[in-house]
């Protein structure tokens, strides 16, 4: 018999008095009985619905029925057939607009909790199981990937499993893209990012630390280097700024700059050898998922006041819903409706203020959403230390300035023919955000995927 | 691992050392630089590249010993290895063409300064080095500029070493003396770069500065490298990673930037003693 009830089992979370003082994960994950419970409200429909809505096609239904049986390990291995990254899916994708968006039970009342049950399968595998992923006999053919974000460690686990040599390069000293530098341990733990990319070089593949593609080595020198293709997924990585005056004072930081100090560098921890500055009072400029994180770690670090500045309403809000609940919760202060025009600096150059001007919303945009219109006479300046502008990125110029033949359009994203992610380079293919500019953990795993799926294609192909 | 081939103290402060690192050797261009981290939880710390050796496969750094992280790299001796090493980074200065050159170096900003006049001379530039130092202890690279230059003029602060004044004084007197420069490259504190560039734009002549701001990553991501440029009255914001660390001089804001590399001072300081007590307790 289906579980009936209408709402889905609430996850398990710090309080947010307690949880806004620390950088310990907020959810802390179903129990087994949850687990079971929420597992037994899916209907299994013969429609799957919910499969469509997965960027990468996971089984949803047959996961969740192996949940309900008990079956844990049988649940994993539905999952690790579709994804390279079941424990952070659970934790980051916006489930609401993918896979539970499309839930049948969501119709009439809640969807079924299927991220936190994807969530709660991969760490009771991490937990509960010591066996190892066997390698898969070697087919000969050498691939390169470029970069080790969501789409890299995608397209390389899956090239792996079907017996290719792949090396990820990584122009950090830790691999992991936005999932180590970008998004904070309280959303994600960086053990668990660690884990999945221990998981991929148990399949054989390699992964190179301190190379900068475009810089140490080349596309051109990769094929001479024996690969018979090259997956880009080097990300969106140059921070945007307004171009308002004071944007270059002490106190003003990228989203990515003070994102990476904390998650990367570990700039939160006493002890810690890179520096960071322990703001009173923050304003973070946007409204999406990374302003969300950049605030609420801006909180633990501190700072008394953090605000969201954003010039559209909260319906607006890019971020997701649960993003936007936790740092409500957490004490942030939503500024929308409004806009910085200037940031204001003392003598010695530090932040001391920012002049903000309200907006009001007008007619649609070309983007479908609201324009946001300056209501005249309505600036007054917010009283604040530090400024995170999170207005978004855009894609490194590294690689496509060094790579002759690799085309970009207007914003610098890689273009490329669709969806298996083929360059204007031959053997040369591209996805996530370096084709799409900033977007989602899951689309980029999803490209990362297509494309791993097209390149076995093409050198088995040339190889026929 | 980059293992660390030779260690060679150039004063008290100073310090040379020769890095195998077979890539970045193999792309290496003057002007270029690395990010290294000396253990396994330091900071990202730029550096310019001195000199190269592709087919030795090896990375020469000049560093002056002022934070943390370079107090840590200094503590490591030839054959331990630097735990990251990452590079060739930056875009290498444009010297072709260039027929008569000022090369001014400032204190450790010598060390940049020296691969670049030494380019210069195989292109077969006429090279005029005015180099300063505060004082005779912390000369450096004397030898190796009288071997790549035409003309090499000495400056300390006390006199103690060369003529007394500032480098400044040294590069107007040969400008007065009838040189005319296709470029001036200065290369040295920011304080020093924005005085030699207020002196030639005087005399109209091209400047370039090498800048070396706070940065993290070095590929252009984290921005807080970030600088402005003067450009036809008009504010530019540039990356220093990416889009240098050459600059035209006459563009830069020296101001604001000054005030940004001195954004964690007072952090520096701390963490700079306590690594200093760490590394004493150690060799106890």
């Amino acid at each position: 018999m289906p579980n009936m009830d209408p709402k889905k089992c609430p996850m398990p979370v710090q309080e947010p008095g307690v949880r806004n003082k620390n950088f310990k994960e907020v959810a802390l994950g179903y129990t087994y009985e949850m687990a079971v419970n929420e597992a037994k409200r899916c209907l299994n429909c013969p429609k799957k619905p919910c499969v469509s809505g997965c960027p990468v096609n996971i089984d949803i239904p047959a996961f969740i029925a192996k949940v309900a049986e008990g079956d844990m390990e049988g649940a994993y291995a539905v999952l690790s057939a579709s994804s390279a990254l079941p424990a952070v899916c659970g934790r980051v994708c916006p489930q609401e607009t993918q896979c539970e968006g499309k839930c049948v039970r969501g119709i009439k009342a809640e969807s079924v909790g299927i991220g936190r049950l994807e969530r709660f399968v991969a760490d009771w595998h991490r937990e509960h199981s010591a066996e190892k992923a066997a390698k898969p006999a070697p087919n000969g053919h050498k691939v390169a990937v470029i970069g080790s974000g969501p789409s890299g460690l995608t397209a390389a686990g899956d090239l792996a499993k079907l017996g290719y040599q792949v090396t990820i390069y990584e122009a950090l000293h830790t691999p992991g893209g936005v999932l180590v530098y970008g998004i904070p341990e309280f959303r994600l733990p960086k053990d668990i990012v660690r884990h999945e990319i221990d998981g991929l070089k148990e399949l054989g593949v390699d992964v190179e630390t301190n190379v900068v593609i475009g810089k140490t080595i080349t596309i051109d020198e990769l094929f001479d280097m024996g690969n018979e293709a090259v997956f880009i997924g080097s990300g969106a990585g140059l921070p945007r700024f307004m171009g308002i005056p004071g944007e270059s004072l002490k106190g003003v930081y990228s989203a990515n700059e003070f994102l990476t100090r904390i998650n990367l560098m570990k700039a939160y921890k006493d002890g810690a050898k890179t520096p960071i500055q322990h703001a009173k009072n923050v304003a973070v400029v946007g409204g999406g998922n990374v302003a969300m994180d950049a605030a609420r770690s801006a909180k633990r670090l501190g700072a008394e006041n953090v605000y969201i500045v954003y010039r559209r309403g909260m319906e607006e809000l890019p971020a997701r819903k649960e993003e936007v609940e936790h740092a409500v919760e957490e004490g942030i202060i939503f500024k929308t409706l409004n806009n910085p025009v200037e940031v204001l600096g003392d003598e010695n150059g530090n932040v001391c203020g920012m002049r903000c001007i309200e907006m009001e919303l007008g007619e649609p945009d070309e983007s479908g959403r609201r324009r946001p219109i300056e209501k005249a006479g309505s600036e007054f300046v917010l009283d604040v230390d530090c400024m995170i502008m999170s207005i978004g990125t855009s894609p490194n110029p590294l690689i496509r300035s060094t790579t002759p033949g690799l085309e970009t359009n207007k914003h610098g994203c890689i273009i490329t023919n669709g969806d298996d992610g083929l360059t204007t380079r031959n053997a040369v293919y591209a996805g996530g955000d370096a084709v799409t500019g900033a977007a989602t953990v899951i689309l980029a795993m999803g490209a990362g995927k297509n494309a791993a799926k097209a390149i076995d294609e093409y050198i088995k192909s040339k190889n026929a | 691992m980059y293992k660390i081939l030779e260690k060679t103290p150039l004063n008290p402060t100073v310090t040379k050392m020769v890095v195998e690192a077979p890539l970045v050797a193999k792309k290496a261009e003057p002007g270029q630089f690395i990010i290294f981290r000396a253990t396994e939880d330091g900071e990202r710390i730029p550096l310019t590249i001195a000199d190269y050796d592709r087919a030795a496969g090896t990375v020469t750094i000049i560093f002056q010993i002022v934070g943390a992280g370079t107090m840590e790299l200094n503590a490591l001796d030839a054959g331990d290895s630097i735990v990251d090493f990452v590079g060739p980074l930056g875009t290498p200065s444009r010297l072709e063409g260039i027929k008569k050159v000022a090369v001014v170096g400032g204190g450790v900003g010598c060390a940049i300064a020296y691969p670049t006049a030494k380019k210069l001379h195989e292109l077969g530039a006429e090279v005029h080095s005015v180099i300063g130092f505060r004082n005779q202890d912390l000369v450096i690279l004397e030898k190796e500029f009288e071997a790549v230059s035409d003309k090499v003029v000495k400056m300390s602060d006390d006199g103690s070493w060369g003529e007394k004044g500032l480098v400044t004084n040294a590069l107007e007197s040969l400008i007065q003396d009838g040189n005319c420069y296709d470029e001036v490259i200065a290369i040295g504190p920011v304080i020093m770069m924005k005085f030699v560039c207020e002196l030639t734009k005087k005399y109209n002549i091209k400047t370039t500065v090498s800048m070396n701001p706070i940065m993290i990553d070095g590929t252009g991501m984290c921005g807080g490298c970030r600088l402005t440029l003067n450009e036809d009255g008009k504010k530019v914001t540039k990356f220093a990673c990416v889009d240098g660390p050459d600059f035209d001089g006459h563009k830069v804001d020296f101001d604001e930037a000054m005030k940004r590399g001195a954004m964690y001072r007072d952090f520096e300081a701390h963490a700079r003693e306590a690594t200093c007590e760490l590394l004493k307790k150690e060799v106890k």
